[in-house]
């Protein structure tokens, strides 16, 4: 089979991501709301129990903090701890855990207890979820030293990054996308033509056992003379809707997939804005101290004298996430926006 | 034993009669040791308060004074390789496992030489080749780690116990409670040791948690064994640890061995206030008078002297030990070095990248390789 014949999830990306590196090393276990019996709140893990047993794949009470610091102590003890969030939102309570105890225990402890644990679930809307169900974490948690932090945007991404962040020996965060699980099962329909060409299906096991993604380097999906749009994750998607209608207009964009914000491949956002001179950032989180905001001040850092206008972000609003469709579609970034932003910055408006 | 649902059947309370005294079959040597052990805390306590109040040690500093029977009475009772884990009044428990109190001192007076290069300070005390995994400043927060610690022996199928120390004031912590449930679900190697000094700062057990006067409830109501004892003295320490770490230790290679976790409060005192600045309102003097009365130090000596196990001039020369290697160790961190500003960026990721930093190992972690 070739990689283009290949119609697999995300969700099922990111389970082959997991069962070939549980079965590479007995030290790593899943442990999570409803992993188990229940075969994943989202189907994420769907068949591990049968595969591995109740020792390995590990349903929890709804104890976010018991579970995640259970999970930070064992990876100080020697084992490599997976935990799901069924959301990033839940993830809150837990706080204390996963931004002071994991990512800070090798710093405190002089080096002696490293933490290799990976977080991971939803993260961002899931459509009408509402205020408390629809974090988007990325922002406030890339302020913690010590943590890294990828956001996959296909499912050849999601295993390729999630298995790397497995083997990983720092805390990784890892945010899926709820509103990505399904993505994949109608084949290319699913995803832009700039993704075509098997780009979006990871290699099965028997293709390649050893198909990692290396973090801190950003994937620099389509090129473009004529503007750097910045992003991860979700609005990938938005970002290359965007490039399709721009083209008929004869705007040329590069898109860039930053795959990890931490670490973040700087490098390749600054090459390219040195070729393009313009750029958008497009963040799922809210603007204020964000990820857009630290990635636009990155760039006037390092390349203010190429750029020939300021740099636009394209994020949620500045609100809460509102439960009408109307209001929550006005509130999150998508192609329209993208695309008026990508205009005004190149003066073609 | 456990049920099927893992609920622990025997939860009656254990008081200090009930236990086998096993301390009588500790020969002298070994109790003599303890007793220097408590003695080293207590001297090296009285450094550390002195060079606080000269400035040489900065930031919060919560001292031991009082509580020193209870880390060397139930570390007594472990095996060298029993993960610990406590909270930040940690002194005693890192000197009670062994740390050279050269590199205690060393870290809280930042220096190079501390246990945690100077970067951890009197509240992160960790000493990995002596199994203490820290001290931990969130109130609480190091309880779902003890059980990660527990769910690590349980999953490697190891013969090892956790304990898990935390203050009084931590009973009242979502945390603790969430750390509990789980213990019991999975029935896990944990012992939770509650020293219960009755006091979080300046608020008693009565004020700021509900059945102060009957703990076993809070034990009883994830289906966890409770004990107690007399945190004063030694010798009720070490009986009831021994025999409740003994049951809880599961058998190598089976898991489902062992009598599952427990909750272990030993009734306590600081003598000294919370932290270095504590007026200490919320206490009368008598009080503290009246529990100093019962100094753990003293009772163990004249335990040891009517039993025959030691000597008043072999006391005083243990005494007279720790008092030297207490002023040792301040002299020590007084010559160490400070850290190089290049550690700032070292031990932020085990694998690091630009701009970060690969570090060297702590000097006690070297020269525990050395021997
Ligand atoms: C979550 C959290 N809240 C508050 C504090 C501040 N604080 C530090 S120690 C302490 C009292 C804790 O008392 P207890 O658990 O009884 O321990 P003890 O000091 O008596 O050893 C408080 C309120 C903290 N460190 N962490
Ligand atoms: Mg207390």
């Amino acid at each position: 089979m070739t990689r283009n014949d290949r119609k697999i999830q995300f969700r099922e990306a990111l389970r082959e991501a997991m069962v070939e590196e549980m079965q590479r090393d007995e030290k790593i276990f899943l442990m999570g709301e409803e992993v188990a019996y229940y075969n994943g709140a989202y189907k994420v893990s769907q068949g591990m129990l049968d595969l591995f047993g109740p020792k390995r794949v590990v349903d929890t009470p709804i104890s976010e903090t018991g579970f995640a610091g259970l999970g930070v102590g064992a990876a100080m003890y020697g084992l490599r701890p997976i935990i799901e969030f069924m959301s990033w939102s839940f993830c809150l309570v837990a706080a204390d855990q996963i931004i002071n105890n994991a990512p800070k225990m090798l710093y405190m402890s002089g080096g002696q207890f490293g933490v290799p644990i990976v977080f991971r679930g939803n993260n961002g809307a899931g459509g009408q979820l509402g205020t408390t169900h629809s974090w988007c974490v990325e922002s406030m948690f890339a302020q913690v030293p010590g943590l890294k932090l990828a956001i996959p945007s296909t499912p050849r991404e999601a295993k390729g990054l999630l298995k790397t962040a497995i083997r990983d020996n720092d805390p990784v965060f890892f945010l899926e996308s709820e509103r990505m699980l399904g993505m994949g099962a109608r084949g290319d329909k699913d995803f832009s033509r700039y993704l075509h060409g098997g780009k979006w299906a990871p290699p099965s096991e028997e293709e390649d056992d050893d198909f990692l993604i290396p973090f801190g380097k950003a994937n620099l999906v389509k090129t473009g003379a004529d503007c750097t749009i910045v992003t991860a994750g979700r609005p990938l998607h938005f970002a290359l809707e965007a490039a399709e209608a721009l083209e008929e207009d004869g705007i040329d964009v590069e898109v860039i997939d930053c795959r990890t914000y931490r670490p973040l491949d700087i490098d390749t956002i600054v090459k390219s804005v040195r070729k393009t001179n313009y750029c958008v950032v497009v963040d799922q989180s809210w603007p204020f101290a964000s990820i857009a905001s630290e990635i636009a001040m990155q760039i006037y850092e390092r390349a203010m004298d190429d750029l020939d206008n300021k740099v636009i972000r394209v994020t949620n609003d500045d609100v809460a996430a509102p439960y009408s469709k109307k209001l929550e579609q006005a509130m999150l970034p998508h192609a329209r926006k993208i695309i008026d932003a990508v205009r005004a910055v190149t003066y073609n408006t | 034993m456990t049920t099927a649902t893992g609920q622990n059947t025997q939860t009656q309370a254990k008081t200090d009669g009930g236990y086998p005294d096993a301390a009588t079959q500790l020969d002298a040597v070994r109790l003599k040791q303890y007793l220097g052990r408590m003695m080293l805390i207590r001297r090296f306590e009285e450094r550390t308060m002195q060079s606080y109040m000269q400035g040489k040690i900065g930031g919060f500093c919560h001292i031991y004074i009082g509580q020193e029977a209870v880390a060397v009475g139930s570390i007594a009772a472990t095996r060298p390789d029993d993960p610990i884990i406590t909270a930040y009044r940690d002194h005693g428990h890192a000197l009670a496992r062994d740390m050279d109190p050269r590199h205690c001192m060393a870290e809280m007076f930042g220096k190079i030489t501390g246990c945690a290069k100077g970067k951890g300070g009197s509240m992160h005390l960790f000493d990995k080749p002596n199994h203490m995994y820290g001290g931990h400043a969130i109130v609480g927060g190091q309880c779902p780690l003890g059980v990660g610690l527990a769910w690590g022996i349980h999953y490697l199928k190891e013969p090892k116990v956790c304990l898990c120390y935390l203050g009084d004031g931590a009973l009242n912590q979502g945390a603790f409670h969430e750390s509990m449930n789980l213990a019991a679900i999975w029935n896990l190697p944990i012992i939770f040791v509650v020293e219960n000094n009755m006091y979080s700062m300046g608020t008693s057990i009565e004020r700021g948690t509900s059945m102060a006067h009957d703990l076993s409830v809070k034990a009883k109501a994830y289906g966890i064994r409770y004990a107690e004892c007399d945190g004063l003295d030694f010798r009720a320490v070490y009986n009831c640890f021994k025999h409740e770490v003994d049951r809880t230790r599961p058998t190598e290679g089976d898991q489902e061995s062992g009598d599952g976790p427990a909750f272990i409060n030993v009734v306590t005192y600081r003598y000294q206030g919370h932290s270095m600045s504590d007026p200490q309102k919320y206490r009368t003097r008598e009080e503290v008078q009246q529990k100093q009365a019962d100094d753990p130090i003293t009772r163990m000596a004249e335990w040891l002297i009517d039993d025959g196990h030691a000597t008043q001039e072999e006391i005083d020369e243990l005494d007279q030990q720790a008092k030297e290697q207490a002023i040792a160790s301040v002299r020590y961190a007084e010559e160490s070095d400070e850290p190089e500003l290049d550690e700032l960026y070292t031990d932020v990721f085990s694998e690091p990248f630009e701009p970060y930093k690969t570090g060297e190992p702590p000097l006690m972690m070297r020269e525990a390789e050395d021997q």
